[in-house]
């Protein structure tokens, strides 16, 4: 049974279409898959289980009468307010890596180019994570997506200096970019990965990212995911890891702006003894939606997975943690924890959060937790007592509340803007 | 210093001061002694500004400003000081950055310029040392993990860095051995001027051998039924709080 396509849907393929060229760099029968899902199941609505509460549908229905591709470029000194100085620098602009805008890499054992200029065997590994089959915002990416970062890290190398992903979109009219990125840490590489999402264009923006991390065996992958793209902007983002034997993954994820930051961190732990650690920080205002959704997999014995989201709601912002651990039969001595903490600033706003385990195997440790309340009057009420105002004693229990997580991070520059933006935004 | 009269406060329906009036000036050191339940802490609670109480009736002069109309942060920066009974822990909040935003708050308020932090870490040695509070808790998260005689010592190390004009000690005493007691006790002595006053809040005697009060005052039923020098203290520990209790049963209750 072929379920009708939506208009939005079909409106956005037509228009898509006229403006595409054919993509190399994915298989065809990816595309084909792509092509499908989209024609049979349309951009996820409310009737797909995992977008219930965010209805990416109804949202470009309702924010974008016309959707195109009009985009233009940035000065090289414009770059500088969201570079980082202790990292190196690459730039995706606008969907396409931009060499040009990049930094050069001098350290030895990194590969970095365009997804056009991948050979067979790198082109082997694109869309081996990130199936079109299951997500149909990862089937439109693959079908339009512009011409992405390929990016490796030889095997026994452990890059010193934190590589930088500056992920920019500069739009002149109602937009959609979808870009698109592999990242290949080979077998006892290690590397840190800053990522940051940033919109400077003039109108709104639906941005739909797809990035692909493959961690060969005994590779550790530091990430931060650096998410401010302003109040024009609608994002999705899907981040699909597989991680082998003795592998160790970690990414913090810090969304301090966006209109709409539907975040899906879908992580496979494949072989046996590899780690993987999720952290968020979220904060909320206004009308915004923030919708963190995680997908931990264990698939095979003797793993572990560690997750801790905090978010701040105020507003009648909305606010999202849904965590799902699968541990398959054969993943015995699994160590799985997950914990969401939460405070709603508001009567208005609301915090959803969504712990969601199903356990295939009898020797494991599984736990988790959830909490959701409003600031602590107790302690507002102490520090006013010794001459804080109100305002600076809100701040000051807010912040001590996400200290935990901005103190993960090891980046000084980065730890610096998002301590400086959170401070900023309370 | 503070002028309190006809103070009534309740909490829901339920009124707890039932016309409190008290009269402290500089240099002086007052009591308040009641039985549980008489309206100690809720007379401390309504004095700082906390929310939970409705003051129905009556006023609080302070310095020559009407108290009940600032807000919990003012009444600090005017000078008021509550020792809370318990106090809180505030996790992530270390103390030295609490003390450091009170007390530049404090100074703003007044007019002064900021504390450059050299004075601030010298002010801070110099007055942890009064109540013999180890360096590593100064550094460590409000209250956390801290003992109950740390606590205590911590609420007077904050009082002497914000140095209060009037200081109001909530059953400061309550979970204090005797070294510990001995301790904050030395520590306000040392504090006391002819400028600034203290009233203690206390179910025991005990305190005021360490810390000599000119007047005591008992607390019963939401008012303050008997007034006296220090020696109406050692007359309460004698006899009890019966002999209150049979005097000044309220048929009301």
């Amino acid at each position: 049974m072929v379920a009708e396509k939506s208009i939005v849907t079909q409106q956005l393929m037509e228009s898509l279409q006229k403006q595409s060229s054919k993509i190399a760099f994915i298989p065809d029968n990816e595309i084909v898959s792509a092509i499908r899902q989209l024609e049979e199941k349309g951009v996820p609505n409310n009737k797909h289980e995992d977008y219930k509460y965010c209805n990416i549908e109804s949202y470009i229905r309702r924010e974008f009468k016309t959707l195109s591709q009009s985009f233009t470029t940035i000065e090289t000194k414009d770059l500088a307010a969201f570079k980082l100085d202790d990292a190196v620098n690459l730039v995706v602009l606008n969907g396409h890596y931009s060499a040009d805008l990049s930094e050069k890499i001098i350290a030895k054992g990194i590969t970095v180019k365009a997804l056009n200029e991948i050979d067979t065997s790198e082109k082997a590994l694109i869309a081996t994570q990130a199936k079109s089959a299951s997500d149909s915002l990862i089937a439109l990416n693959t079908v339009f997506c512009g011409n992405g970062l390929f990016f490796k890290v030889d095997k026994n190398n452990a890059i010193p200096m934190p590589v930088h992903i500056i992920y920019l979109n500069n739009n002149t009219a109602p937009s959609l970019s979808n870009s698109r990125s592999f990242i290949h840490m080979e077998a006892n590489a290690e590397l840190t990965l800053v990522e940051s999402f940033i919109n400077i264009g003039t109108d709104k923006l639906f941005s739909n990212y797809v990035s692909e991390k493959l961690l060969d065996e005994n590779a550790k992958l530091t990430c931060y995911t650096f998410q401010n793209e302003g109040s024009l902007s609608y994002s999705v983002h899907t981040n699909q890891v597989k991680i082998n034997k003795y592998a160790n993954y970690s990414n913090s994820t810090f969304t301090l702006s966006g209109e709409l930051v539907r975040n899906n961190h879908n992580i496979e732990l494949a072989d046996s003894n590899c780690e993987a650690h999720l952290n968020g920080l979220f904060i909320t205002k206004g009308t915004q939606l923030v919708d963190n959704h995680t997908l931990i997999d264990h698939q095979m014995p003797n793993c572990e997975s560690n997750e801790l989201y905090k978010g701040i709601a105020d507003g009648k912002s909305i606010g999202v943690f849904n965590g799902k651990i699968f541990v398959r039969k054969d993943a015995q001595k699994t160590n799985a924890y997950q914990s969401s903490k939460n405070i709603l600033m508001s009567d208005d706003a609301t915090i959803n959060t969504k712990p969601q385990l199903e356990i295939y195997a009898d020797d494991v440790k599984c736990s988790h937790g959830t909490s959701t309340g409003k600031i602590d009057t107790d302690a507002l009420f102490y520090l006013k007592a010794r001459g804080i105002g109100e305002e600076n004693a809100r701040k000051l229990l807010l912040q001590a509340f996400a200290q935990e997580l901005i103190d993960k991070i090891e980046v000084d520059s980065l730890k610096e803007r998002v301590l400086n933006l959170f401070e900023k935004t309370l | 210093m503070i002028s309190i009269k006809n103070l009534h406060a309740s909490i829901g329906e339920k009124e707890i001061l039932r016309g409190i009036n008290l009269e402290v000036k500089a240099g002086e050191v007052h009591a308040i002694m009641g039985p549980n339940g008489s309206g100690k802490s809720t007379l401390s609670s309504v004095l700082a500004g906390r929310e939970d109480y409705d003051v129905t009736e009556g006023e609080v002069i302070f310095n020559g400003k009407n108290l009940l109309d600032l807000s919990t942060e003012d009444r600090a920066r005017e000078g008021l000081f509550l020792a809370f009974q318990y106090p809180i822990e505030i996790p992530g909040v270390s103390n030295i950055n609490f003390l450091r935003t009170a007390l530049n708050e404090i100074r703003t308020y007044h007019g002064q310029e900021e504390m450059a932090a050299k004075d601030f870490l010298a002010l801070v040695k110099e007055k942890q040392k009064l109540v013999e509070l180890d360096v590593k808790l100064t550094n460590r998260s409000v209250n956390e993990g801290f003992s109950g005689g740390e606590k205590k010592r911590n609420e007077i190390f904050q009082m002497a860095m914000l140095n209060p004009k009037l200081a109001i000690l909530d059953e400061t005493d309550s979970g204090l051995d005797i070294d510990a007691l001995r301790i904050v006790a030395q520590g306000v002595n040392a504090l006391k001027s002819k400028d600034n006053a203290t009233i203690l809040i206390t179910h025991y005697q005990r305190l005021l051998d360490y810390i000599v009060p000119d007047f005591v005052h008992i607390l019963y039923q939401g008012r303050i039924v008997k007034s006296g020098g220090k020696e109406l203290a050692l007359e309460l520990e004698a006899k009890g709080y019966d002999d209150i209790k049979a005097q000044f049963e309220n048929s009301e209750s």
